[in-house]
């Protein structure tokens, strides 16, 4: 049972390139369906200021069903608005009133430079990734799938941070503009599997230390989790923080070997 | 939108290991994470002086006992056994100030890991967000540490110049402990400073309590469920012994007579 939402406020966020003065641009929706999801209806307004001349506003979006990370949008105050566990690309209309004012803000970090307008550059999660988000494998012939027997509740948690699309929500609802929740999830999905171990230790201490180039540190508030499209858990945080404390100890007694 | 980056090499795969020359606890203590274990360790040291303090300070309540065929106050005899701590292994005192340097440094730890993760938070965030933030989860006390901490700062300063040195109580003492808590505390304003100071260090150990073993990685789904009542079990013990001081003092019930 679709219904039409009236007269919204739209205040956007414009900002024109990297070091220019942003500021809040009022638009008005007059009428739109609750069905049309949040991103249509950028949509819809986009066409009209074509069509008027002006400047489309700039959004980053791709695949539009919640799994590729690049929506990225703080809605009234929220990373990727009210829904829980959804990117903002599932966030439909109906979760909005009549009359309602809409405050559309980009991330927020000195990692996430603002590109134009909504859009950001999260380039600084590759860094993170670069530095450890691999694993070493044989080159040859494909191996047998299951060779390498993992339990249950093992290869569940490690898909459970594997989860992770890198949207950059965790950093953005933050206070502290901290990533140890996208950190921890490339870290746990890696080390919590056989396939993983090689580089364990090597890479929670590469890529802990390529996210303290970028962000902030974490004070355990959890807006992390709540903002999280994929609910991954701070428990991941936790398991990150043990490893580097273990990496620490272990790297410097392989060091002295070598 | 590489004309939008500014930033040195890449540290893990790129560069190769740099020759590691910085002892192993500045090594650590040089990132965000590490600067946590720190805040956690430190911040577990702060917790058990915190409730030892309280729990030597009931002895208030016990009043007069007689103590080597003299009658004295309980809370004086305690007191004058923590400077005899260890003796005769080491001299009087020199245990007591053993325990006083480890809480000091823990304590300047402590301030100075604050003191930086603030400002690397400070810095990863230069621009703030320009419309109202609407938090999920994040409690007032998550969010008021730095005002609680600095608080809680402020209200030692006070207390060791109101108890330990009498600076600012002019009925003090030397050693006559629980005089000098009679003389303090009957005073209105410095009862309602305690009492607010104690709600401010209670607001930092619920927080604080619960985060320490997410800092340190402490983490065991069967045990996850307890962090919360342990915070809240803790901090309430500490609020309650506290701020029962200041008021059974202006109820009369601590109330010096000379023995």
């Amino acid at each position: 049972m679709s219904s039409t939402l009236k007269n919204l406020t739209l205040k956007v966020w414009r900002q024109a390139g990297p070091g220019s003065k942003g500021h809040f641009e009022s638009h008005t929706i007059d009428e739109i369906t609750d069905e049309a999801s949040f991103l249509e209806m950028l949509d819809i307004l986009n066409e009209r200021l074509i069509s008027q001349g002006n400047e489309a506003v700039v959004f980053d979006h791709d695949c539009r069903e919640g799994i590729c990370g690049t929506c990225s949008l703080m809605i009234n105050g929220q990373a990727h608005g009210p829904e829980r566990g959804t990117a903002t690309c599932q966030l439909h209309m109906r979760k909005f009133s009549s009359g309602d004012t809409i405050v559309i803000e980009p991330w927020r970090a000195s990692a996430f430079p603002i590109v134009r307008d909504l859009m950001v550059d999260r380039s600084a999660f590759d860094r993170i990734v670069e530095a450890g988000g691999f694993i070493t494998a044989a080159t040859g012939g494909a191996p047998d799938a299951n060779l390498i027997p993992i339990p249950k509740p093992v290869a569940d948690a490690a898909m459970d941070a594997a989860q992770c699309i890198g949207c950059g929500a965790c950093v953005a609802a933050c206070p502290n503009g901290a990533a140890n929740l996208f950190t921890a999830a490339k870290i746990s999905h890696l080390n919590l599997l056989p396939q993983g171990q090689a580089e364990r230790f090597s890479r929670v201490e590469n890529m802990v230390e390529t996210m303290d180039e970028h962000f902030g540190s974490c004070t355990n508030h959890g807006e992390c989790e709540a903002a999280c499209p994929k609910e991954i858990s701070i428990d991941m945080i936790a398991l990150m923080n043990a490893d580097y404390r273990k990496a620490k100890v272990k790297n410097r007694k392989q060091l002295a070997r070598s | 939108m590489s004309q939008t980056m500014q930033r040195g090499p890449v540290s893990g795969t790129a560069a190769s290991r740099p020759v590691r020359r910085r002892p192993f606890l500045l090594d650590l203590y040089a990132t965000a994470v590490g600067k946590k274990y720190v805040m956690a360790v430190t911040g577990i040291i702060g917790i058990l002086f915190i409730i030892g303090h309280m729990v030597g300070n009931l002895k208030a309540y016990i009043g007069v006992v007689e103590h080597n065929g003299e009658q004295a106050y309980d809370l004086d005899v305690y007191a004058h056994f923590l400077r005899e701590l260890l003796v005769p292994i080491v001299p009087e005192g020199y245990a007591l100030w053993g325990l006083r340097l480890g809480l000091i440094a823990a304590l300047v730890l402590h301030l100075h890991a604050a003191w930086s993760l603030t400002v690397l938070n400070r810095k990863a965030r230069p621009v703030r967000y320009q419309s109202a933030r609407d938090y999920q989860v994040a409690s007032f006390a998550s969010r008021s540490m730095r005002m609680t901490g600095i608080l809680v700062v402020l209200f030692i300063a006070w207390h060791l110049a109101d108890l330990t040195w009498g600076w600012v109580n002019p009925g003090y003492e030397y050693g006559e402990v629980y005089r000098n808590l009679d003389a303090s505390l009957s005073r209105l304003p410095v009862a309602l400073l305690y009492i607010v100071a104690n709600i401010a260090l209670g607001t930092h150990l619920f927080h604080g309590i619960w985060s320490l073993f997410q800092s340190m990685g402490w983490n065991n789904p069967r045990f996850n469920r307890w962090r919360r009542g342990l915070a809240t079990g803790i901090a309430t013990i500490v609020v309650v012994g506290n701020v029962s001081f200041p008021i059974m003092t202006l109820a009369g019930v601590i109330s010096y007579k000379p023995v």
